[in-house]
Formats: structure tokens, sequence, C-alpha cells
């Protein structure tokens, strides 16, 4: 990677803030982010959750799933949006945890650690924005699930971060057109991407396809997702 | 080869990274400023201005045949860009490889915007007359990415404003296939495949002023 210097075993955000001006101006993007979607959440509301995707007949149903009985596994979370951002954040969690204790393990150097590390930077910072996001909508952020994950080799790492990002872009895919408010929706659409980039990058590293599902990403539900996730929650 | 094709490879081979790679003739004023707004949007993250700019746009907005038209425009562009490039360049295996894929992507996309607008009772624009300037792989996968993470942006600026909640899962699912599309031509550059924590939005005036150079007429 162009911009991805290898920082030592032990370093932190905030060392390489002092030190990098590049890894500067990306934390202050990153907070910038966070401060900035949580101020525009302010004034939306918690309302009920009343939408439901439906799949009709025109030509773009291929993409559109009816996942109104399945995203009910969403309700333990809150109601309407409020429910799905702590969804969103419960899956954020998991997936930081993942990347450090990736980092932790040691099984990665050099450019593969950097991307591990960026990417785990980036489920940090999304973490930081939907707990914030939720506290300013007045309502309890999720708490943090405990995680475990069979860190065995460098190789199915890959592959089970690959898994991951792939399940959590079609997690957030299933839930857009659910979304209330659009500042919310558009907060979703934005991390959506990201969680993307990251699927299609990881997928490249493990030799598989950048587009597994082809042309249209398919969506995945609440339930799916909470079931794809559970073998790495503990307690 | 034209006089004008000559000057799109000499820009490209003048390349910089990013749309002042292009920059191979006079631009307007609107033109220069779209180009600083995207500049800033891919710096700053455009999260924060995103819902200014997405109530400026509704008022103007001509409904979801409009945008619909507005994600077709861009991939008739993406789609004439990647055959171009495969027809044109000699690129190694590994790139073909992956751009045949985007090609054929492009094209669903186009192919499924098209009928959607029709079955919608609208009228789908036709496929712009475009012009690129790159003359080799190098020059090609720079503007690539450029064109895949501004693709990212539109779509993600201007899917919040569609009424039907059913367009709005379909944008997203070509809204998912764009990012990976941007982070494939990205590690194939070696640059950093999610620079952002947040992927900006673009509006569709910002969108439609950066991607001017390519379109003629």
């Amino acid at each position: 990677m162009s911009d991805t210097t290898t920082p030592e075993e032990n370093d932190t955000a905030l060392t390489r803030l002092t030190r990098d001006p590049i890894s500067r101006r990306r934390f202050v993007v990153a907070a910038g982010g966070t401060t900035a979607l949580s101020a525009l959440l302010v004034a939306c509301g918690d309302d009920d959750d009343g939408s439901t995707t439906s799949s009709g007949d025109d030509s773009m149903s291929t993409t559109s799933t009816d996942m109104g009985a399945s995203n009910d596994a969403i309700a333990q979370f809150g109601k309407g949006d409020i429910g799905i951002l702590n969804y969103a954040l419960t899956l954020e969690y998991i997936e930081d945890d993942f990347y450090k204790d990736v980092i932790a393990s040691g099984l990665f150097k050099g450019d593969d650690l950097a991307l591990i590390r960026k990417f785990g930077q980036s489920e940090a910072a999304h973490v930081a924005a939907l707990t914030q996001t939720v506290s300013k909508l007045g309502a309890k952020p999720a708490p943090k699930p405990k995680t475990k994950f069979p860190l065995d080799d460098a190789q199915s790492v890959l592959e089970l971060a690959a898994t991951v990002e792939n399940l959590g872009a079609a997690a957030y895919l299933g839930q857009a057109p659910r979304i209330k408010s659009d500042e919310v929706l558009g907060a979703a659409l934005s991390i959506h991407a990201v969680e993307a980039r990251h699927a299609a990058a990881l997928n490249t590293l493990v030799d598989k396809s950048f587009v597994p599902d082809g042309a249209f990403a398919k969506p995945a539900d609440a339930k799916t997702v909470l079931d794809s996730v559970q073998p790495f929650l503990v307690g | 080869m034209g006089q004008h094709q000559q000057t799109q490879v000499a820009a490209a081979q003048a390349a910089a990274p990013g749309l002042e790679a292009v920059e191979f003739e006079p631009l307007s004023r609107g033109a220069l400023i779209a180009r600083g707004a995207l500049g800033a949007a891919a710096l700053y993250g455009a999260v924060a201005a995103g819902p200014l700019v997405r109530r400026a746009f509704a008022q103007s907005s001509g409904g979801d045949i409009e945008i619909l038209n507005f994600a077709l425009t861009l991939e008739y562009l993406e789609a004439a860009f990647y055959d171009k490039a495969l027809a044109e360049v000699d690129l190694s295996s590994e790139t073909k490889e992956f751009a045949q894929t985007i090609l054929d992507d492009e094209n669903e996309h186009v192919a499924a915007l098209a009928k959607t607008i029709k079955s919608l009772g609208g009228k789908a624009v036709a496929a712009p007359m475009v012009k690129f300037p790159f003359s080799d792989e190098a020059a090609f996968l720079e503007l690539a990415q450029t064109f895949e993470d501004t693709g990212v942006s539109a779509y993600d600026g201007a899917a919040p404003m569609l009424e039907s909640k059913e367009l709005l899962a379909t944008a997203g699912s070509i809204v998912q296939v764009e990012a990976r599309h941007a982070a494939r031509v990205r590690l194939a550059r070696n640059e950093q495949p999610a620079p952002n924590a947040f992927d900006p939005t673009l509006t569709q005036a910002q969108v439609l002023k950066a991607v001017k150079p390519f379109i003629q007429a």
C-alpha cells in the first residue's frame, strides 16, 4: 500500500497522530464525520416501524426482497430507526473487536497488517458515530457484545474477515429501505459503501470475486445476519 | 488520431492524480468549482454537507425518473469507458479480467435502469457521446478510480431522494457494486481500497460537472 507505512506493533492511534501528518488528517476526517453525523441526527425523531420492502414484478425486482418478517429480529434493538442504528452498532462492535483481536494475534505484518489496521480504524469510527447518534436521539446505545473469533492462521483469518465484511455490507443494504430519516439513511449508505470496499478488497486477497453477487448486490435480513454472527458471541 | 485526441493523450501522460489529470481543455468556471468541491468532499468527507445539499437538490428534483436518468447517464459513461479501454488499451491479463467483470456489471446496470425508467412511464436518456484521455494501463486505472469513487458518491448522494423504497433498494444494490469496483481498481493501483471511514457523498450537480469533461456535445 502506498500510504500505509507500517507502525510498530505497540503503536497507538494517538502516537501515530503526533508523528504522521497524513494519519492526523485522517483522524480529523473521521472525527469530523462523527461529529457532523451526530449533529445532523439531533433533529430526527424515532418513529414506529411501518415500512417493509416489497417484491414486485417490475424490471428491478430481482434485487428487492420481502424482509418484513425476518426483520422482526431487529425489534430487540429498539423501534424504527433507533432499532436499526443499534443493530448496526452491534455489528460494528463485532467487526471492531474482530480487527483488534486480529491485530493483537500477530498473524499479520507489513502491507496486510496496514490494511487490517486501516479497516479496523474505520470500524472503530463507525462504532463511535453510531453510539453518539443513538445517544443524541435520546435512546440508549446497544451494549458492546463479548466476542471470540477463531484466529488460527493468516489465510483463514482473511477468509473470515471477508465473510464478516460481505455480511456487514449485506446487512446495511437490507436495512437501507427501512430507514425513515433521510439523515440516518445518508449516513447508513455512506458506511455501507465502506463495508463494501472492505469486502471487495478482502475477497480479492483471498482469490474470491470482488463482486460475488454479480451486478446487483444482495441484501441480508436481520435474522440471517444475527444467526451468522452468533458463533462469535460469548455468553 | 485526431488533434483533439492527441491533446487528451498528452494530458493523460502528464497525469497528476485525480480529475486534474484530465484537464485537457479550457474549463468553465462551474466545472472548476465542481472539481474543487469534489476534492474537498474526498478530503473532508461530505457526510457533513450531505443533508443540506440534498434538500437543495430535492427542491429542483423531477422525481424518481430524473434520478434514475441521472444514474443511467453515469452508467452509460462508465460502460463506454471500460468498453473503450478493453478495445484500445494494452492491459495486463489481471486488469483485463477485472475490467471485463466491471464492464459486464455496468452494462447490466444500464439495461436495468433503462428498463425501469420505461416501466415507470418515463423516457430513458440516450447514451452520451464520450471521450476519454487514456493511452496506457496506468492512465486507464487512474481514471477508473476517479469514475468509480465518483459513482459511489453520486449514488449515495442521490439515493435518499428517491420516493420509492423499492428503487432505493435497487440503488443501494448498485452502489454496493460500484463501491466494490472502486476498491478493486484501487487495489490494482496499490492505493487504499477504502480511504475514508465514511464514503463522501456528492450532489447531482457536482457529479454532472465533474464528468462533463468526458461528455461531448
